[in-house]
């Protein structure tokens, strides 16, 4: 089928410049901002600095923390998250009647973006942890766990995974529901038990799953920035400062627009390349059935 | 004996879900406790059911304009990209050109931009359109939908690409303009009724993004008059935290909207969101 330029232009030209007026054009001068000291206000000459900011970045011991504590928690958020969502698939998979039920309010969460999920939980680890103390009697564990650099992190974790773990749930499920009966069947036969099953039937076979689960909570995790500004809003004491919150306190509160810019290219460079290394490596793993 | 054994796996794995939402329980009870009551015991049930806290909240929060606001943005961004991300992703897969393959690459690759990357300069572009133009961009609903257009563009492309790619028929269209349809009536009458199912997966992602988004509308919107849902729940945080009980019922108003979107449209947003997910 020929398809006329006119008819081209008219179907992609109106999407295709929003896109990039929204996207490219504003990336393309961040680019530029990042080579320039400037506070933000029009009145004010952006100064041309070079590299200076770059170098800048990789001296900053506050910002290198706070890259160091993303992705310490990404890791850690990324195991409990793909763990618990396989263990609940294969549970709502099973043939259970309450599968349906369970399946609907474990998903939950997630639509609650994640600002206010943080504002509920601050109450649940805040006054409702020390409520829970005192009525147990545990208040080494049970106590107002935001004010705590250790537990405040840890929380930050809980709630992340709250809120992805019913959605990476659906997608091990869609996997689950792509493996056929005969092949379960047949290493039934051959004599596997539950674990056998699942680690040399199921998890090979859901290796597509599993790398798009991966990718998902990788990036979601690394990008989180919602949660940390309801729940501990970098506290105590910047000892749960993420890097996103990093890069907007640099650039907005404190008026160093061209250097938060240049942390802001980085990030995207490390975004960028741990993405694409993730997705190579696993997509190798794949099998086909 | 196996049945008994059977419903005891039922009734934990209820028992497990219903733990699972017990934030949702600890919030729904202590939004109409007043303090002493809330303090007592928080997970007990209220003793009476008051409106009161929540008569606050909404005032407070300004609730009917927020969800207003909310509604407006959602649902004229969601609608705009849904339509205009699958004619050009039609077009992309149907012209086989250099162009049409660099686009639809460059959608893809550059989803990986964090917001924060581009979120200043952003900022910085949409008040020189405002100095250059007149036109109001940011603190107004419409600029805010242009943005969610444009950073939207990626994934509905993507999504419809891959779905016309290998569901649509060829044959139809061809069919169709043989009959004497031009190329837009081909779209509109042949391919896009076609389109139904990933057309309501990417208004589901959509949905789900937009209305909790809290980032994007917080750098635009000034004035309270604006303001979505986030915004509003993140100002009242800012004010009113120590006073739970009107902070919870805050909480249950802007968490009723999404239980009531998700109950009414449960079968669709599962599938959506798989579809949406396994594709991406």
């Amino acid at each position: 089928m020929k398809i006329k330029k006119k008819w081209f232009a008219l179907f992609t030209v109106p999407l295709i410049s929003v896109f990039f007026a929204v996207v490219i054009l504003p990336f393309i001068s961040g680019v530029m901002y990042s080579f320039v000291k400037w506070d933000g206000l029009p009145k004010n000459a952006k100064q041309f600095v070079g590299f200076a900011n770059y170098l800048k970045v990789f001296t900053d011991s506050r910002f290198l923390a706070s890259l160091l504590r993303t992705s310490l928690f990404t890791i850690i958020a990324m195991l409990v998250i793909n763990v618990l969502a396989l263990a609940f698939a294969l549970l709502v998979t099973s043939r259970l009647r309450a599968r349906n039920l369970s399946r609907a309010m474990l998903f939950m969460p997630y639509l609650i973006g994640g600002l206010l999920l943080g504002y509920i939980w601050q109450f649940i680890l805040g006054d409702g942890m020390k409520a829970i103390g005192a009525l147990t009697g545990r208040e080494d564990l049970f106590f107002y766990w935001l004010s705590d650099s250790r537990f405040a992190f840890i929380g930050m974790i809980v709630v992340t995974t709250w809120q992805m773990a019913g959605y990476i749930m659906i997608i091990y499920i869609a996997g689950l529901q792509t493996i056929s009966d005969d092949v379960l069947e047949a290493a039934r036969i051959d004599g596997a038990g539950f674990w056998n099953l699942l680690f040399r039937v199921k998890l090979p076979l859901l290796m597509p799953s599993i790398t798009i689960s991966l990718f998902l909570t990788l990036s979601n995790c690394f990008k989180i920035y919602d949660v940390n500004l309801s729940l501990t809003g970098g506290g105590p004491a910047n000892a749960t400062e993420m890097v996103t919150m990093n890069i907007f306190a640099e650039i907005f509160s404190k008026s160093n627009y061209g250097y938060g810019q240049a942390k802001a290219i980085v990030f995207f460079v490390i975004v960028a390349a741990i993405t694409m290394l993730q997705v190579k490596l696993t997509s190798n793993k794949e099998v086909e059935a | 004996m196996k049945k008994a054994g059977r419903l005891l796996a039922n009734l934990l794995l209820v028992a497990f879900s219903c733990i699972w939402l017990a934030p949702i329980y600890i919030i729904f009870v202590n939004s109409f406790k007043n303090r002493a009551e809330l303090y007592a015991n928080i997970l007990s049930f209220p003793s009476t059911f008051t409106g009161e806290y929540y008569a606050q909240a909404m005032q407070k929060m300004n609730f009917a304009e927020a969800f207003k606001n909310s509604f407006i943005v959602t649902v004229f961004s969601v609608v705009i990209i849904v339509v205009l991300s699958a004619m050009t992703a039609w077009m992309l897969v149907r012209s086989h050109t250099r162009l049409s393959r660099f686009l639809y690459r460059f959608l893809i690759v550059t989803m990986l931009i964090p917001f924060q990357t581009v979120m200043m300069p952003l900022m910085q572009e949409m008040n020189s359109i405002t100095k250059a133009t007149g036109i109001q961009m940011k603190d107004s609903l419409g600029g805010l939908v242009f943005m969610y257009i444009g950073f939207g563009a990626g994934m509905g492309v993507f999504l419809f690409h891959g779905f016309i790619k290998s569901a649509v028929p060829i044959s139809l269209e061809e069919a169709a303009t043989i009959d004497g349809c031009n190329t837009w009536q081909v779209f509109w009458k042949v391919v896009f009724p076609l389109l139904k199912p990933t057309a309501i997966t990417v208004a589901i992602l959509d949905v789900i993004w937009i209305w909790n988004d809290y980032l994007l509308p917080s750098l635009t919107l000034t004035s309270n008059a604006h303001k979505t849902i986030p915004v509003m729940a993140s100002l009242f945080f800012g004010t009113y935290t120590i006073q739970w009980n009107m902070a919870m019922a805050a909480l249950m108003l802007t968490v009723i909207p999404v239980v009531v979107f998700y109950f009414a449209a449960q079968k669709y947003i599962i599938k959506g969101v798989a579809a949406g997910a396994v594709k991406g």
